[in-house]
């Protein structure tokens, strides 16, 4: 086994890269993949509760880093799924605590466990941003369609492939289909026509998002919620399968059109 | 009788070969001490390609085709007969050969030709210059992919698009006001040519490859289309 490293971040803040590692890693899990997130967002750390996995911290990345502890003794494991983990950002300390390097080492240890290692970045482009691409595989970059986070997102794209870590592929989070057909939004075909990457996926505004991460029980783990349901699609993608669009929304040409953006092979 | 032999042929080189030259004397005795000269230096001649210019002797075709025969025996080829005589000439001819040595040209200097066209410097960046990067450079700017908002582009001359410049852009950013701003599809957020800002009209309709320039301080903005 060696895991593909996927690193998602956004650029601008408070976009869903969160959410998303957190729902991406569960349906991953949930398609019988081993999985573990690393939480790079030191000193804001989130990850742990969106997974409600909070109170059973014991010890952190940094801890791993420093050795203070071993590697395993930093792994929560995620007793609702068969094989997903989680080691979680410190708190207390901030993102000069860790280096590239040390991410770069961290899961070149993980590696041969592991399916997948979904790492969530943190927002802006200085030191935890790179500390969070060092080790990608795949950057997936999440945006809004504000035209605000899809500056940012164009930004990152850029300085992903300044970095050489191949095109960066992108998710769409909280799209109103409602709003973009009252052209009050960005459409996803403007936001795509920009950024010129391909699309992994598109998550519609779903007020179950908030209500699911409040209580600590991400979105993709139950029952059938369109955001759910959108993040089970991207997890299948990242699995290598070719997996059409779904339609956000009643009317039956919403999406057809992006069906075609997608290459073929569905990344 | 050697040495009137040595005299009476002599042989030097010339740009297309060797020149064997008779010198006066009636033919019935010229024949011979040629064909035995070149017999006794056969070593040297071989392979070569001969003129031979008989003077004013007048030479039978049947004689002129025998020598050749005789001479490619030899593995030497004669090219030439050079004569004062008319007849002899005209006999050369008939043979196909030729009668006049090619005088040396001139070496000829080989300029460069009108065609060639001199151009200037130019950088050319194959990618898109997405948000927070800029490209520089004092020559021109060839951009083979978009020009993102919060994208930069500052270039000395003109900047070439081929993509979609939405981005910030300056031409002739040293002062050169003849610099032009050319894109498949023009929607900048800001464009200058040689500090002066540009305002561009409203863009209406789809778009189309554009030029902008500036006459007398103020922005002309041409469609490129394609003449049928
Ligand atoms: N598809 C969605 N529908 C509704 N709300 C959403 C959706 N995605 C995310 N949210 C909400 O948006 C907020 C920000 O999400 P999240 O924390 O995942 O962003 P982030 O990019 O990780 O932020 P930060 O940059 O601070 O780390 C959260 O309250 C989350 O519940
Ligand atoms: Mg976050």
């Amino acid at each position: 086994m060696t895991a593909s490293v996927i690193t998602f971040t956004s650029g601008k803040g408070g976009v869903g890269k969160t959410t998303t590692t957190a729902n991406v890693a569960v349906a991953l899990a949930l398609l019988g993949k081993k999985v573990v997130c690393i939480d790079g967002d030191i000193g804001l750390r989130n990850l742990d509760l969106v997974l409600g996995l909070e109170n059973r911290i014991v010890y952190d990345v940094v801890d791993v880093v420093e050795g203070r502890c071993r590697l395993r003794q930093a792994m929560i494991r995620d007793k609702r799924l068969p094989e997903l983990y989680l080691i979680p950002a410190a708190q207390t300390r901030d993102k000069n605590a860790l280096s590239p390097s040390d991410m770069v080492r961290l899961c070149d240890e993980l590696r041969p466990e592991f399916d997948f290692i979904c790492i969530d970045s943190p927002a802006g482009i200085e030191r935890g941003f790179r500390n969070a691409i060092a080790p990608a595989d795949q950057v997936v970059v999440v945006t809004n369609p504000e035209v605000s986070a899809v500056r940012d997102a164009d930004r990152v794209v850029g300085l992903v492939e300044a970095e050489e870590k191949g095109p960066a592929r992108l998710i769409l989070n909280r799209v109103n289909p409602a709003m973009v057909k009252r052209n009050e939004m960005l459409s996803p075909e403007d936001v795509l026509e920009l950024l010129a990457i391909d699309l992994l996926g598109i998550v519609p505004e779903d007020e179950n998002v908030i209500i699911s991460t409040n209580r600590g029980q991400p979105i993709a783990l139950n029952g059938k919620t369109r955001a759910g349901e959108a993040f089970h699609n991207i997890a299948r993608r990242l699995n290598g399968e070719n997996v059409p669009l779904m339609k956000l929304d009643d009317r039956q040409d919403f999406f057809s059109k992006l069906a075609r953006m997608m290459r073929s092979g569905g990344s | 009788m050697i040495m009137q032999r040595r005299q009476a042929v002599t042989i030097k080189g010339v740009r297309d070969g060797l020149l064997i030259t008779l010198s006066e004397g009636s033919w019935e005795e010229l024949r011979p001490a040629l064909l035995q000269t070149m017999e006794e230096r056969l070593g040297f001649l071989k392979g070569a390609r001969v003129a031979l210019d008989v003077g004013d002797h007048l030479v039978h075709a049947a004689e002129l085709g025998a020598l050749r025969d005789q001479f490619s025996e030899w593995g030497i080829t004669l090219y030439a007969v050079i004569s004062r005589s008319p007849v002899t000439e005209q006999n050369a001819q008939a043979l196909g050969l030729a009668t006049r040595l090619s005088t040396p040209r001139p070496e000829r200097t080989i300029r460069p030709l009108e065609s060639h066209l001199q151009g200037e410097n130019a950088i050319l960046v194959q990618r898109t210059v997405r948000s927070g990067f800029k490209v520089s450079h004092h020559g021109h700017i060839v951009i083979l992919g978009d020009v993102n908002p919060g994208g930069e582009v500052l270039a000395g001359g003109n900047v070439l698009v081929w993509g979609k410049l939405k981005g910030s852009v300056h031409a002739g950013m040293d002062g050169n006001e003849q610099a032009v701003i050319c894109a498949l599809e023009l929607d900048p957020t800001s464009v200058r040519i040689a500090g002066f800002p540009v305002t561009l009209p409203p863009r209406k309709g789809k778009s189309e490859p554009q030029m902008v320039r500036i006459e007398e301080g103020r922005a002309i903005v041409e469609t490129w289309k394609s003449k049928k």
